[in-house]
């Protein structure tokens, strides 16, 4: 059972790129909002910029980003290259989709915290985030 | 026996058999039922007839309302087309590629675009970094579609040209090279996919808002039925609705919804319905429930004969018929234990040819994990070919009519999407549903309700959520090829150079003045394509006019 907490864990889920298939970030913004989270959802085409940005304006204590393009690795590396140059490096960036297992090893060095794949039940992503989150 | 005698006797005896033998069965083992879209019953019976007329609601394949086929022969006289995507990189290997099908006999060429294309962006733009090429071939101006068509057979090569936002563009550079090759426009044959308002609600690939859009999108249709007599000018998808989450119900709903959205807007501009109807093909998916997805296409012929004879007065049989081609379901496909997909397409399959749809495309096993090898992509070609010459489904015109089940869940899909639809229009249509951000949340509702089914294994995934291995294999993806994108923008800038820049000039400055306006802009979009005006330059000055969409959040 997660601890519970005063003020509720503000979630950005972001889409960077030209990819339109949103189907997986907006399940997980609804089984986030059903845990009690806040979410705010960028829409689709963000650059890494206007993610941080939002990141930064709302907030948030994660950001959650969705891939399904391929274009995961270059869009990774300029996100967390954007949060850096913001300081923004301490809010804890999580990624999700079509993504190898070679990729994530890489990532997993760039600073993303973790990826999740297609399978990945909701509960196992939100708890991750319940548990990453500090009551 | 009269009937209603008949039917008494049946429904006691049904009652009985339900108490004394169901009944207690169903206690002793008790398996959970597979959850479904539509309601269903443990049996079906001459009962759940009642009330349908054979002549009016199911009658004759080929003949009005079409439940059973829109050919009077259906797969008799001419099995489906088995219809294969290939990927392809530049517009160089794009045009060895068509030339090699062509050379084959094959027609009906499916042209897939890359991301930064179909959203009208250049491949030098900032926003195209690391998509070009990706998905499908980067085509930034007149000088592409020349590479990839020119010197071809254009009479035969019948295109399927997947563009939306700026299918007005695509249509307008394939014109030119025909005019180019001196193919003279009635003999021009093809497809653009054309179908905007479903990028609003489901798939993404969006520029304009919804109302500039459907602008585009008629003036595409108007320009057609002047000049393009046997160019297919839209096809409408329930596929990427049913992709994004939606319901069997839902899928059929929206892409009606659209059709008919469409279809006003065309009538307003003061088309005649029999001048463009029979011009409208539809895009279906096809997931592993046989009975459910069959009944789907048949209730759908029926649903858009019944809507364009009786609500849009058509007059031409070719305006009542529903043609349609489906493709297996991505969504339903796994990572995991890869093999089991090619069962489930192979299921999918069967399901739309026992709906008798026009073609069908078959998905690689392997397609949620890598680009297809040609060893899946034969396999899947290979699974349709045993379903057509060896199952037996194709020798008999709709083989499930007449079963008590899927004539039973034809009229239910029937009516449950008759209230949809209705209840679309009774809060103001699809362009406010779609501003709204309705549709959009409806479709996410049931996306999250399928999901936490999984989650909660109500609904089984084989390999999923249940009957799990260990050992899944690697995911392998499409990259961009770094000497695909940098020949891409090489060209472009040498275009630049070498084009007549003043004409360039004048001709999106033209462009600009008319889309202020109200005339059909097909042929300034033509004009400035003869320019060598890029899809950039192009949309750019159309973003500048009617600004871009952005979606509603929630």
């Amino acid at each position: 059972m997660a601890p519970r907490r005063k003020n509720p864990i503000r979630v950005l889920v972001a889409k960077p790129g030209l990819d339109g298939h949103d189907r997986g970030a907006k399940v997980l913004a609804h089984a986030m909002r059903e845990a009690g989270m806040e979410v705010i959802y960028t829409g689709l085409r963000q650059t890494p910029a206007m993610i941080v940005n939002v990141a930064l304006e709302e907030d948030v204590d994660v950001v959650c980003v969705s891939v399904l393009s391929g274009a995961h690795n270059m869009l990774f590396a300029e996100i967390m290259a954007e949060m850096r140059a913001h300081a923004a490096d301490a809010i804890p960036v999580l990624g999700g989709g079509v993504i190898p297992d070679l990729d994530i090893v890489q990532l997993k060095e760039m600073g993303v915290r973790e990826i999740f794949t297609p399978g990945a039940p909701l509960t196992t992503i939100t708890g991750f985030i319940e548990d990453l989150v500090p009551a | 026996m009269d009937k209603r005698h008949e039917h008494s006797e049946l429904q006691q005896t049904k009652q009985r058999w339900e108490e004394e033998r169901l009944g207690p069965a169903l206690e002793r083992v008790n398996r959970a039922a597979m959850p479904s879209d539509l309601q269903h019953e443990a049996l079906y019976t001459p009962l759940d007839d009642a009330g349908r007329d054979y002549l009016s609601d199911i009658g004759f394949p080929g003949e009005y309302p079409y439940t059973r086929g829109v050919q009077p022969s259906m797969y008799q006289g001419r099995l489906w087309t088995m219809r294969q995507y290939a990927g392809f990189g530049s517009p160089e290997e794009t045009h060895e590629r068509f030339a090699y099908l062509l050379g084959q006999g094959q027609g009906g060429l499916l042209v897939a675009f890359d991301l930064p294309t179909q959203l009208g962006f250049d491949s030098d733009d900032p926003r195209a970094k690391g998509e070009v090429g990706v998905v499908g071939v980067a085509v930034d101006s007149l000088r592409d579609m020349e590479t990839i068509f020119g010197g071809l057979p254009l009479e035969q090569a019948s295109p399927s040209l997947t563009m939306n936002s700026a299918a007005t563009v695509a249509l307008a550079m394939y014109l030119a090279v025909a005019e180019q090759e001196g193919v003279p426009s009635a003999r021009i044959s093809g497809t653009t996919q054309n179908d905007i308002l479903k990028e609003f609600i489901a798939r993404g690939t969006y520029i304009f808002p919804p109302r500039p859009s459907m602008r585009l999108t008629v003036d595409l249709v108007e320009y057609c039925t002047a000049h393009l007599p046997r160019w297919n000018v839209m096809n409408i998808c329930g596929y990427h609705v049913r992709e994004a989450g939606s319901t069997l119900v839902q899928e059929v709903a929206y892409a009606l919804a659209n059709a008919i959205t469409y279809i006003e807007a065309c009538l307003e501009r003061g088309l005649e319905i029999d001048a463009f109807a029979p011009r409208l093909a539809f895009n279906f998916s096809a997931s592993c429930d046989l009975f459910q997805e069959a009944a789907k296409f048949r209730a759908a012929r029926r649903l858009w004969a019944r809507l364009l004879r009786d609500r849009f007065g058509a007059k031409e049989p070719a305006s009542w018929m529903w043609r349609a081609g489906a493709g297996s379901s991505g969504s339903t496909l796994t990572a995991q234990q890869p093999e089991n997909n090619i069962v489930r397409v192979a299921l999918q399959a069967l399901a739309g040819i026992l709906g008798g749809v026009q073609s069908f495309h078959t998905a690689a096993y392997d397609e949620a994990l890598a680009l297809p090898s040609e060893h899946s992509a034969l396999l899947a070609l290979r699974t349709q070919q045993v379903l057509a010459h060896e199952s037996g489904a194709a020798e008999v015109i709709d083989p499930l009519g007449g079963s008590y089940y899927v004539e039973s869940l034809t009229d239910q899909i029937e009516q449950e999407v008759n209230r949809y639809i209705a209840r679309i229009e009774a809060e103001g249509g699809m362009l406010k549903a779609i501003e709204d951000g309705r549709a959009q949340a409806e479709i996410a509702q049931s996306a999250y309700h399928y999901q936490t089914q999984i989650d909660s294994q109500e609904r089984t995934v084989v390999g999923v959520n249940r009957f799990r291995d260990r050992n899944d294999p690697a995911i392998e993806l499409h990259r961009p090829r770094p000497e695909i994108v940098e020949a891409q923008i090489a060209g472009l800038h040498a275009l630049r150079r070498e084009r007549d820049n003043t004409a360039v000039s004048r001709a999106l400055a033209a462009l600009e003045n008319e889309a202020r306006g109200n005339s059909n802009l097909m042929y300034p979009i033509l004009e400035a394509v003869r320019a060598y005006a890029t899809i950039g330059e192009i949309c750019d000055v159309l973003r500048g006019v009617f600004g871009e969409y952005q979606a509603a959040s929630y």
